[in-house]
């Protein structure tokens, strides 16, 4: 690892081109996309919210269907932004080097990562706005707090992009990523109050549940669509914002040390 | 103006050093080819000017600008055609030089208004809306040319312009490249083709494991470095023939069956093959071929 790897990035406007085509690529096929994006997630929050939801009428006070839907809304932002940052981002920087076309102008690899970071963010987004447009119309919440979602989809999204684009960065091929499901997105996804609170789990997953991102993000979701306001927020925004900023400068260090030797 | 100065240049990877400290000044105007077996440390040099990798030593300015530190900077005004292909397989071909202009923060009215005349330049007339699964080899690296001019660069760098690509489609990139330096564009192209870097170049540097070990213009190298004429000799008579003639030779080389003959006395040596019915001879004018194997040996180098 050489001192120059570990300095903070230098960016320059030109960043905003790189997350443009992205955009542009998307634009092509965004209804398919969107399509994608929705299907998943809306089964799992239909199917389980209905089926599970008339063996237990409520959790906490909420119907289970209005309960997973905030689960669904943080889990579906991060699914988005993973494959984005993994397979996708993966796909410019190896395979396709569309990463090493753009190096040759005068844009930097710091910008391309963090304006990869940003596209992750966005796709996201825009698949966690689908669903909350979903529970909208469903009217399984029409509370307005539910407006601090999209602000909170896009943190979200900028976190889980950036954690992935670090995966990427050490990726040999594709099937690396499988590791980083197996080891980390699915455990999340089961331990992070997705379909059921945190306390039902033993204490000492409670513990490993408390440090990761995903529940944080839930913590905060939750009871926004229940028409809330979260407790103590900030330090929920500060976990997710920490991870992000260590996912993104830990990406930065570990492509820089993988492409500019 | 400083197009590119090398002084001193050296990189190491893993205590293996494939630039051993090389020097090198480009003159407005000029095509230099930087010929070398692979592995000579070619690309390394490339990316080494073009600040993607740091050198252990020397210094490197391009465009004015201190190379790795101000690289970004530098690029706006560089053009460069990669080795290997990566035109943007996301889009079509007009879009590959919209969206690549855009990286040099050109207006899409101005990257528009050139899209015409270098899809003209690149001989891809009508074929604006094609994708780039649907080019051959010789117009996706005419594209990735047009792509390298989109931003009206006054130096170009070329890695392996013209690798892989058929006869036909080779000449036509160096019609083009000889009509960017018509207009007075600076070109360094990387190559291990003795006839386009004879063809196109005005001064040669040959590079041989990390040094440039001979440089001049391709005549000139030709003169320094080796006699004038050349017969190749082979057939089953040929080493019989070497060790009853050899004299008339300055230099013999042997590879398999073949006598390479070097030679002031073309004249001389070809009377001694007359009337055998056991050889076949070729005399030929010695070229920078003959140079870059003596300089560099016949062994291969993969």
């Amino acid at each position: 690892m050489r001192a120059k790897d570990l300095a903070p990035p230098r960016l320059s406007g030109r960043l905003f081109q790189v997350w443009r085509r992205n955009f542009l690529v998307w634009r092509k096929l965004a209804i398919p996309s969107m399509l994608g994006n929705l299907a998943d997630p809306m089964l799992y929050m239909l199917g389980l919210g209905f089926g599970i939801g008339s063996l237990l009428p409520e959790v906490n006070g909420t119907p289970y269907i209005t309960f997973l839907a905030a689960g669904t809304v943080c889990y579906s932002t991060m699914n988005s932004a993973t494959f984005e940052a993994l397979y996708s981002a993966f796909s410019r920087m190896h395979v396709q080097r569309t990463w090493d076309a753009i190096m040759n102008a005068p844009v930097g690899l710091d910008d391309i990562v963090v304006a990869e970071a940003l596209w992750a963010a966005s796709k996201s987004f825009l698949s966690g706005l689908a669903i909350l447009s979903v529970i909208w119309i469903l009217g399984l919440s029409r509370a307005p707090t539910m407006l601090w979602l999209i602000p909170l989809t896009l943190l979200i999204g900028l976190t889980f992009g950036s954690l992935g684009l670090s995966m990427t960065a050490l990726a040999p091929s594709y099937d690396f990523f499988m590791y980083y499901f197996t080891l980390a997105i699915t455990p999340m996804v089961l331990l992070c109050g997705v379909f059921f609170p945190v306390d039902q789990l033993p204490p000492a997953l409670q513990q490993v549940s408390a440090v990761l991102p995903l529940t944080h993000a839930i913590e905060l979701a939750r009871p926004l669509v229940n028409g809330r306001a979260p407790p103590a927020p900030i330090v929920h925004v500060v976990v997710l914002a920490g991870y992000a900023l260590a996912g993104l400068y830990l990406a930065l260090v570990l492509t820089r040390r993988r492409l500019l030797t | 103006m400083t197009l590119l100065h090398l002084a001193g240049v050296r990189k190491a990877y893993g205590g293996n050093e494939v630039v051993k400290g090389i020097d090198l000044e480009l003159t407005p105007g000029e095509c230099y080819g930087l010929l070398g077996p692979n592995g000579a440390g070619k690309t390394t040099t490339l990316r080494l000017a073009l600040g993607l990798t740091d050198p252990d030593g020397g210094e490197i300015t391009l465009l004015d600008k201190p190379i790795p530190r101000d690289g970004r900077n530098a690029r706006l005004r560089l053009g460069v055609v990669p080795q290997t292909d990566n035109l943007d397989p996301d889009f079509t071909v007009e879009e590959n030089l919209l969206v690549y202009g855009r990286y040099f923060a050109l207006s899409d009215a101005l990257i528009e208004a050139r899209i015409p005349s270098l899809l003209a330049f690149a001989g891809l007339e009508g074929r604006a809306r094609s994708r780039i699964q649907a080019l051959s080899g010789g117009m996706r690296r005419r594209l990735a040319l047009a792509r390298a001019l989109v931003n009206d660069p006054a130096l170009i760098f070329l890695d392996e312009p013209t690798t892989g690509l058929d006869p036909q489609a080779r000449h036509l990139i160096w019609e083009r490249l000889k009509q960017l330096l018509a207009r007075g564009k600076t070109i360094l192209l990387t190559t291990h083709f003795m006839d386009e870097a004879e063809r196109l170049c005005d001064r040669i540097g040959v590079m041989d494991q990390g040094r440039l070990i001979a440089t001049g213009s391709p005549r000139e190298l030709v003169a320094r470095h080796i006699e004038p004429q050349v017969v190749e000799v082979y057939g089953e008579g040929a080493a019989q023939w070497e060790s009853a003639h050899g004299a008339p030779c300055d230099r013999r080389e042997r590879a398999g069956e073949t006598v390479f003959c070097y030679t002031h006395d073309g004249d001389g040596v070809l009377r001694t093959l007359q009337g055998r019915a056991d050889v076949r001879y070729l005399h030929r004018r010695a070229n920078l071929e003959d140079v870059f194997l003596k300089l560099t040996g016949r062994d291969l180098r993969d």
